[in-house]
This record gives structure tokens, C-alpha cells and sequence, in this order.
């Protein structure tokens, strides 16, 4: 056969993109459920870290199971949804949604028979999404502690949201002010140590504001849930 | 190969050691910048960049030479480029599974191994007029080639630009408490272009027949 023949040419493209496909789909199959635990067991490291237990990847599976004695989804009106898994939901999905249509997931801890609530929160900062989780005491007022991550903000700038030098500064803020939602205030400058406000970044202002924006949509989706 | 040409014959052993130094792809060469410049703020996702490089450009070699005589002239880039793109999205499924942290550091880069120029400029110049052997070599070869650079970069970044190696602190406690300071500069990417040109210099003056004449 004419190796640059057209027939030849159109043959040979054929068979190397089918097998191609062929090959890649196994190995994408046969890949897949190592691929997911990794992502999940980092989702438990994140929540984990929120009730400042820090983990390796490999303990976070037990120390989930350990820690977190129940999970369930709630709607604006503080509702539990049934049939809908807390672990797996969409957050990207639900964060387009507005604050009466949402489902949100709850977390509830149990450290040494103290309760604590974590609420996971789903924003934009400047360049992608930046997502967290919140965890509130037993009173469902005061932080306990928080965590966030990014997909791709500026490193060194807004990137610093996930470090615990900007996180940590949330524990112990309250939520409302005599009944009424507030949320936290991310912002500029320094030394910002009211009961409401933490400190921003210096750079990443953008990003901060993010952080604000995304606590105060969830956090007032939640309103209801967390005066019950 | 007619003549039984011994696996390890001299010519073999030049195309697996000659890409280490003088017909090094990315000092001598200069391709492969632009990942050089980007994994190469730490040593680990460095190492894991040079084994991921080296294996590609090994099995591209090689399948492409084993194809050589059935590919139709008019679409060789395209099947070239199939055949990198598949073992790019296999070593990046790979790293996803087994290697999850490093694959989080190495993010777009391991996808940007298909536009490493070596991997298609090897698959050019060598794999499409040569042997299955001659160019697994000529793949692993450049693949170390580039990733010895890579891997000389990473470590005088990490150790000046941390004072860690592989995350491990080497800088003595002692210094710092002198007054010693991690130089914040070299984990910026402008320092890994420095130091290439520093790595060119030294090995351009101590091989003077690389230098050019005008």
C-alpha cells in the first residue's frame, strides 16, 4: 500500500487515535479510585485542621472518623436536608446558587466531648475560586478556628490566606453583635483586634476582600442554622 | 546494526553521556528553559521534573522509532505529537495517584512537558532516522542531560533560597543566630536564569571548542 497515500494516511491516523483512546481510558480507570482518596483525604486534612488537629494524609481517613461524629446538609431556613451526602456535595455548584436555594454542609466535631460546628464556606478571590472551613464553638457564635485555600491567587500575596499566620487570627472572633449577623471584616492595615475584624494583607487586598465577601454570603445563608 | 554492534559500543555510550556535558540540551542547547526556570525553586518537584522528562522523551524515542517506517511524512508532527501527549497525560495521571503532593507543586508543568522542545526535537533529530536502542538511549540521555541542569539549579536555589535540601535543614542553626539570612531573592524565578548562565559560563570556559569563533 502507498504509504503517503491518502487512504493510507487516513487508516493510520485511525487506529493510532483509537488505540490511543483505548490506552488512556484503562489507565485513567484503573487510576481513578488512588486519584479520588488522595483528593478526599486531603478535604479530611482541611476539615481536620479547622478544629486545629493537624494531620498527615495517609491518619487523616482515621482521624476523621475519629473526630467527626456527624455530618448533614442544611438549608437557608437551618432545615436538614435529607439524602444528601455533607462530604460530597458541590460546593462550587451551590455557591452560584442563591442564599434560598442553597444547600450548605455542617460538620459536627467532637473533641474530648466538647462539640464544635464547622461550616465550609466557597468564594472568589482574584484570580479563582478560594474556599475555607469555619468552625464555630458549641455557643454557634464564636470561632473556634478556620482554615482556607486557594486555587491559584498571587503567591506571597493572596496566596497568604492559606497560611496559619492569616487563619489563626480568626479564633475566638464572634460571628453576631446582640442577635445580628456581621460576619468578620478582613481588613487594611494592622492591628485589628475587635471582636469582628481580623487583619488583611497587605498586597493581597483583593484577595482579602474575597474572604470577607465569601464569610459574609455563607455566613448569612447559615444565619438561621446557627440561631437554632 | 549489521555488523552486531555490542550494546554499549562507543558510539552508544557517546549517546547516552554526551547530552551529560557537551551536547548538554539546555546548556548547550538552551531548550527546556522555560521549566528549568519554573520547577526549580525546591529539589524535590525538580527531581520528580527530570524523572517525569526522561521518561517521556525515553518511550517517545522509542515508539517513534519503531514507527518511523510506517508513519505517512504529511502527519509526523501530529503523530509525533499524539504520541507525547499520551505519555504526558500517563505520567501526570501517575503522579496524581502516587505522587499527589509533588503533583499539587508541579500543577500546569507536567502538562507543559509536551511543548519541552528536547522531547520533540530529539524525536526529530534522532528517533526518526535511528534504531529502537540507539534512541532509548539518546532519550534517557537527554532526559538526564536536562535533568542533571535541573537538578544543580534546584539545589543552590533550595540551599541559599531555604537553607533546606529536599526539606531538610542543612544551614546550621549557628548561622542564623550570626545573623545569617536565606536569600529571599533566589526562590524568585529571574535567579534560576542566573544561575544557568552561571552553570553556561563555567562549562563554556572549561570546554573551549564550544566557544564560537567570532
Amino acid at each position: 500500500m502507498n504509504r503517503q497515500g491518502n487512504l493510507y494516511t487516513f487508516i493510520y491516523s485511525i487506529v493510532l487515535v483509537v488505540l490511543v483512546a483505548a490506552l488512556l481510558s484503562i489507565i485513567a480507570m484503573w487510576l481513578q479510585p488512588t486519584q479520588n482518596e488522595n483528593i478526599e483525604n486531603e478535604k479530611r486534612q482541611k476539615i481536620l485542621s479547622s478544629i486545629n488537629i493537624s494531620s498527615t494524609r495517609e491518619e487523616s481517613k482515621a482521624l476523621f472518623e475519629k473526630y467527626i461524629i456527624n455530618q448533614f446538609v442544611v438549608n437557608s431556613k437551618g432545615d436538614t436536608i435529607k439524602d444528601e451526602n455533607a462530604f460530597t456535595l458541590d460546593l462550587a455548584v451551590e455557591a452560584q446558587k442563591p442564599c434560598e436555594e442553597k444547600l450548605m454542609p455542617v460538620f459536627v466535631a467532637n473533641i474530648d466531648g466538647a462539640v464544635k460546628y464547622i461550616l465550609p464556606v466557597y468564594g472568589k478571590g482574584l484570580w479563582g475560586p478560594i474556599w475555607g472551613y469555619i468552625s464555630m464553638n458549641e455557643d454557634k457564635n464564636s470561632i473556634y478556628g478556620a482554615v482556607f485555600d486557594h486555587k491559584g491567587e498571587t503567591p506571597g500575596l493572596g496566596a497568604e490566606i492559606a497560611t496559619p499566620a492569616f487563619s489563626n487570627q480568626f479564633d475566638g472572633k464572634t460571628v453576631f453583635e446582640n442577635g445580628e449577623m456581621v460576619a468578620i471584616e478582613v481588613e487594611k492595615g494592622h492591628g485589628h483586634t475587635g471582636t469582628h475584624e481580623v487583619d488583611g494583607i497587605s498586597g493581597g487586598t483583593i484577595t482579602s476582600k474575597g474572604v470577607e465577601n465569601m464569610l459574609k454570603t455563607y455566613l448569612n445563608c447559615y444565619e438561621s442554622f446557627l440561631k437554632k | 546494526m549489521s555488523n552486531k554492534e555490542s550494546l554499549f559500543s562507543a558510539k552508544n555510550r557517546q549517546l547516552l553521556l554526551g547530552p551529560l556535558s557537551k551536547e548538554n540540551p539546555v546548556i548547550v542547547q538552551v531548550l527546556g528553559i522555560c521549566s528549568a526556570l519554573a520547577v526549580t525553586a525546591k529539589l524535590e518537584p525538580a527531581i520528580v521534573m527530570a524523572l517525569s522528562v526522561t521518561a517521556v522523551t525515553a518511550f517517545s524515542n522509542v515508539i517513534m522509532s519503531l514507527l518511523r517506517n510506517t508513519v505517512p511524512t504529511r502527519i509526523r508532527i501530529i503523530v509525533q505529537l499524539v504520541v507525547v501527549a499520551t505519555l504526558v497525560i500517563i505520567v501526570d495521571q501517575i503522579l496524581k495517584a502516587f505522587a499527589y503532593d509533588v503533583s499539587k507543586q508541579l500543577s500546569v508543568f507536567v502538562g507543559l512537558i509536551i511543548t519541552n522542545c528536547i522531547i520533540m526535537g530529539r524525536i526529530e533529530a534522532f528517533a526518526l532516522a535511528n534504531k529502537p536502542w540507539a534512541s532509548l538511549l539518546d532519550g534517557i540521555g537527554n532526559g538526564f542531560g536536562y535533568g542533571l541542569i535541573l537538578i544543580i539549579v534546584a539545589a543552590v536555589r533550595e540551599l541559599l533560597g531555604s537553607g533546606t535540601l529536599l526539606g531538610f535543614h542543612v544551614v546550621p542553626q549557628a548561622f542564623y543566630n550570626f545573623g545569617y539570612v536565606n536569600n529571599g531573592l533566589m526562590i524568585l524565578p529571574p535567579m534560576a536564569l542566573i544561575i544557568v548562565g552561571v552553570i553556561i559560563w563555567i562549562h563554556r570556559s572549561k570546554n573551549k571548542d564550544l566557544i564560537e569563533n567570532n
